[in-house]
């Protein structure tokens, strides 16, 4: 007989389960759980009701449960059920939870990003509560293959049923025919940015905005989907610009040196020397299509010196935003990224400036006898939004 | 025994047993409510004629050591954790008794650990009756089944000391175990192959017991310099191949948490302390080895050195964490109750500044005075927290046994009890509507650090005020539950209980706040 897991092998994974569906003969559920004597009574209901809802009549299903929350244990069934049967047209959506919507804007702050696997629940749970500026619940390479299915789903489900804490909510989908089909199930949810992976041509993304146009207006969302595309090879490098103008929903742009470097055929080093062309040349493309330069993430969670290095140098580059893979590098990002006392001084000059010049209704700000140009202002502006947030301004400033 | 007890009502509303093993027992009384009168307890007067005036105690064996201690049925015997789950020696003394036929044991260790899951046979066979003292792992186990014949009492260190002063628990023959000793029985845990620091648990059954036995594995000639426990509490001294296994006794360096929500409540508990005003010049703080407590440490350490403050002295657990502070001149001393890693002991060694102490200076209720009231916080773990602030330390919401009360209840009485938790465990909250068991009262519990957020204890009007301005997600208790209970999936089911109590729990004064009952599905086989 046939069997159809969701879940890791693992003898105990903490905060997620493992469902086994086994579609022939008469219907059969056997639950084990390590909450057993604090859920069992609706544990039990939560696995029949999960089943019934997709229409399963017959068939053995067993968890093994080490304390997954339900909108996961619902995933991993849908999952195991639909690996049996591929054309089972059901979805089992547990209720949107009210604090899992929140908007998003195209010029909020991006500089910390937190990659977590689509298929571990358990990092899900309080990634909200470290503040990163965005989570990326990513389907693509931090997810084994045999996961796909049951990452799409828990991503899925986590984006109705998890608070994130304002944190920008974004999912990074599969290359290819695989994304197009990560999107009809992550597009009519609250998800707030798409990472669109491996970016080479603007053709891709011009097909990719063609699927979410359609996804949108049949969901009738009204919330525009936002892209982020990554660059990660040399003709993506060198058709940056293009890629950065071909949608209007692109908000940044992101560069991925892992796969860039090995496309070059050379290795990444501590000095960067290799990547620097690719970056700077990301930085100018996402400045001429007027959207935010991302960089690349820092891997190395135990060298938080390193950490702060790479995003000063990055912040130097232009870059606005910095991944991570650990809750614990968010600050250290935050922090480099913080203007210096003498930028918010002299963003401060400006600020004044500028609202001297509305006050008496002038079209130019000048300072001194310099006069100043729009994106500075906004740029100014930014910068003591920034330091604002960060409780660096000095009382009387 | 277990059955059929009569049962009243505390001062917390806990039901508890009228008798414990046949002895009658003292309901709670509230918080510092009941004061004994009477004498302290007193050993036997001993003679100098008795004991060779050469000062050499030693006997050949441990078997030989407990039949001139005068070993019969139903004795009790003491020993003691320093060595945790490294501990060589009391299996032997049992198997000891046992080759002796001797039954009805009564064990009164500071604490089992899962080394010790060979006595399961003397219980079975009833060479052990029952055992009074901290159970971990498989003891626990066995207890929560209902498999022991006696009712387990669990005591906080203090208690322990409470009890052995007052007369509650009378020792026959303290096992002393020692990291080095000479022949007239004066000992230090400071030293020798099987290091562990400090000696304190054991200081108690030195003074009291009727005899007392050392045994070690490092043998100096007289005098054992320094001496932790003095020989002339000692009746017989043994010496063995190894007592202990140093990986298991001290850890060679000790791991701090590297799960991104624990560091998160450890850094929140630490800018609490600050930001409330805790943490200034001369203040004093309690954190134990958890990865929480130590990563709190480490988060303080930092603020210290940013505000320029100076600490007069910390209380271990100590670890090489607070070494540092200490040698890096942040703190004065190391007022030390246990040490936990191999630089622990080395600082105990070798600064004048790291100072062992005892149950009876940190913990004792009943003296006068104790250094845990003194402390400016504390910051403690819990298994659970109720609405009103109640904690439990032994039990999980599923009634079983899972810990020892160590220094817990104690700590409690510092100025600033905190207690830094997750709000959910793998889908289990933390935050229930009551206690399963009450360890702590909720009086005397201050702060709940989750990362969730703060809540503070409506009674420290003082520490709201404090903290009014403070950039901290401060919250009510009630809303932080709540959160918990809708992302777990609603309130956890209570666990259903026999009526077959299987262990007692005293507070810090000898009285009983609260019994734990048999969880209805653990079948006895």
């Amino acid at each position: 007989m046939n069997a159809f897991t969701s879940g890791r092998s693992a003898p105990k994974v903490p905060s997620d389960c493992r469902v086994t569906f086994s579609p022939q003969g008469p219907l059969q559920i056997v639950v084990r759980s390590s909450v057993a004597s604090f859920y069992g009574d609706s544990l039990k209901s939560l696995v029949q009701e999960t089943l019934a809802a997709l229409n399963v009549m017959e068939g053995t299903l067993e968890l093994d449960d080490f304390g997954a929350l339900p909108f996961v244990i619902q995933a991993r069934i849908e999952a195991a059920v639909k690996m049996a049967d591929p054309d089972n047209p059901n979805q089992v959506l547990p209720p949107i939870h009210s604090k899992a919507i929140y908007g998003s804007s195209r010029t909020r702050f991006r500089r910390s990003r937190l990659y977590l696997p689509g298929d571990q629940p358990k990092l899900m749970l309080n990634a909200g509560l470290h503040q990163p500026d965005g989570i990326i619940l990513d389907l693509e390479d931090a997810v084994a293959p045999i996961e796909k299915p049951s990452a799409r789903l828990i991503v899925r489900n986590a984006l109705r049923r998890l608070d994130f804490f304002g944190a920008e909510k974004m999912v990074r989908i599969n290359q290819g025919d695989l994304g197009l089909e990560d999107l009809e199930t992550i597009i009519p949810e609250h998800v707030h940015l798409i990472l669109l992976p491996k970016i080479e041509d603007a053709s891709e993304i011009v097909k990719i905005e063609k699927k979410v146009d359609e996804l949108e207006k049949k969901h009738g969302k009204n919330e525009p989907v936002y892209f982020m595309p990554i660059i990660e090879s040399a003709r993506g490098v060198m058709n940056a610009l293009a890629i950065a103008e071909a949608s209007e929903r692109n908000v940044a742009l992101a560069i991925g040196l892992e796969d860039y470097t090995a496309d070059l055929g050379t290795q990444r080093t501590k000095e960067g020397t290799e990547s620097f062309f690719a970056r700077a040349t990301l930085v100018n493309a996402a400045r001429a299509a007027g959207i935010q330069a991302i960089d690349t993430v820092f891997s190395d969670v135990t060298d938080e010196e390193g950490l702060i290095a790479s995003v000063k140098e990055a912040k130097a580059l232009g870059f606005d935003g910095k991944g991570c893979i650990h809750p614990r590098q968010i600050r250290p990002i935050h922090d480099a990224f913080l203007p210096s006392q003498t930028e918010v001084e002299k963003a401060l000059r400006i600020k004044t400036a500028f609202e001297e010049a509305q006050a008496k209704g002038l079209g130019v700000v000048s300072l001194g006898s310099k006069m100043i140009d729009a994106p500075v202002v906004k740029r100014a502006l930014t910068t003591v939004g920034m330091a604002e947030k960060a409780g660096i301004l000095r009382q009387g400033e | 025994m277990k059955k059929n007890l009569t049962y009243t009502t505390n001062a917390a509303g806990r039901r508890v047993p009228t008798t414990v093993n046949g002895e009658p027992a003292i309901p709670f009384q509230g918080v510092g409510a009941y004061r004994p009168e009477g004498k302290k307890y007193a050993p036997p007067i001993r003679s100098c004629a008795d004991y060779p005036e050469s000062g050499d105690k030693r006997v050949a064996s441990i078997k030989e050591a407990l039949k001139k201690a005068g070993i019969r049925d139903g004795m009790t015997l003491s020993s003691h954790h320093h060595f945790r789950n490294g501990d060589l020696v009391m299996n032997q003394v049992f198997d000891a008794c046992a080759e002796l036929g001797v039954k009805d044991l009564r064990w009164v260790p500071s604490a089992a650990f899962p080394c010790h899951e060979p006595l399961i046979k003397h219980l079975d066979s009833g060479v052990i009756r029952w055992i009074e003292g901290s159970l971990n792992g498989p003891l626990g186990r066995y207890v929560s089944q209902g498999k022991m014949k006696g009712l387990s009492i669990l005591r906080s260190h203090g208690g322990r000391w409470q009890a052995i002063q007052d007369g509650e628990i009378h020792i026959d023959i303290a096992i002393i175990a020692a990291p080095t000793a000479d022949p007239f029985g004066n000992c230090t845990g400071d030293r020798g192959p099987s290091a562990c620091g400090l000696l304190g648990f054991g200081l108690a059954d030195s003074i009291y017991a009727d005899r007392s036995i050392v045994v070690t594995d490092n043998l100096v000639p007289f005098p054992c310099i320094p001496w932790q426990i003095q020989g002339n509490n000692i009746d017989y001294v043994v010496e063995l191949d190894k007592v202990g296994d140093p990986e298991k006794i001290v850890s060679g360096t000790t791991q701090i948490t590297k799960s991104p929500d624990r560091l998160l409540i450890a850094e929140y508990t630490a800018q609490f302390v600050r930001d409330a005003g805790i943490m200034k010049d001369g203040f004093s703080f309690q954190a134990g080895a958890g990865g929480t407590a130590l990563s709190f440490a480490i988060f303080l350490k930092e603020m210290m050195i940013e505000a320029g403050v100076k600490a007069r002295f910390v209380r271990g657990g100590s670890t090489k964490y607070l070494v540092e502070m200490l040698e890096e001149g942040l703190t004065d001393y190391i007022l030390d109750g246990q040490t936990f890693d191999l630089e622990g002991v080395r600082s105990m060694r070798e600064n004048p500044g790291h100072q062992n102490t005892s149950p009876f200076t940190s913990y004792n209720w009943h003296g006068k005075g104790n250094f845990a009231s003194m402390l400016d916080c504390v910051v403690l773990g819990a298994t659970e927290v109720d609405v009103n602030f109640n904690a439990n330390v032994v039990t999980h919401s599923d009634g079983q046994l899972l810990h020892g009360i160590g220094g817990w209840q104690n700590c409690l009485s510092s100025k600033c009890s905190i207690l830094a938790i997750p709000a959910f465990r793998n889908r289990i909250p933390v935050i229930v509507d009551e206690v399963t068991t009450l360890v702590g009262p909720g009086e005397l519990v201050d702060v709940i650090v989750t990362e969730r957020g703060i809540a503070i204890n409506p009674r420290r009007k003082d520490l709201i005020e404090a903290t009014r301005n403070s950039s901290l997600p401060i919250r009510s208790i009630d809303s932080i539950k709540e959160e918990v209970e809708e992302l777990c999936g609603g309130k956890a089911q209570k666990p259903r209980f026999s009526d077959e109590a299987i262990s007692v729990i005293k507070w810090v004064d000898g009285t009983l706040i609260d019994t734990v009952f048999r969880v209805e599905s653990e079948e006895k086989p």
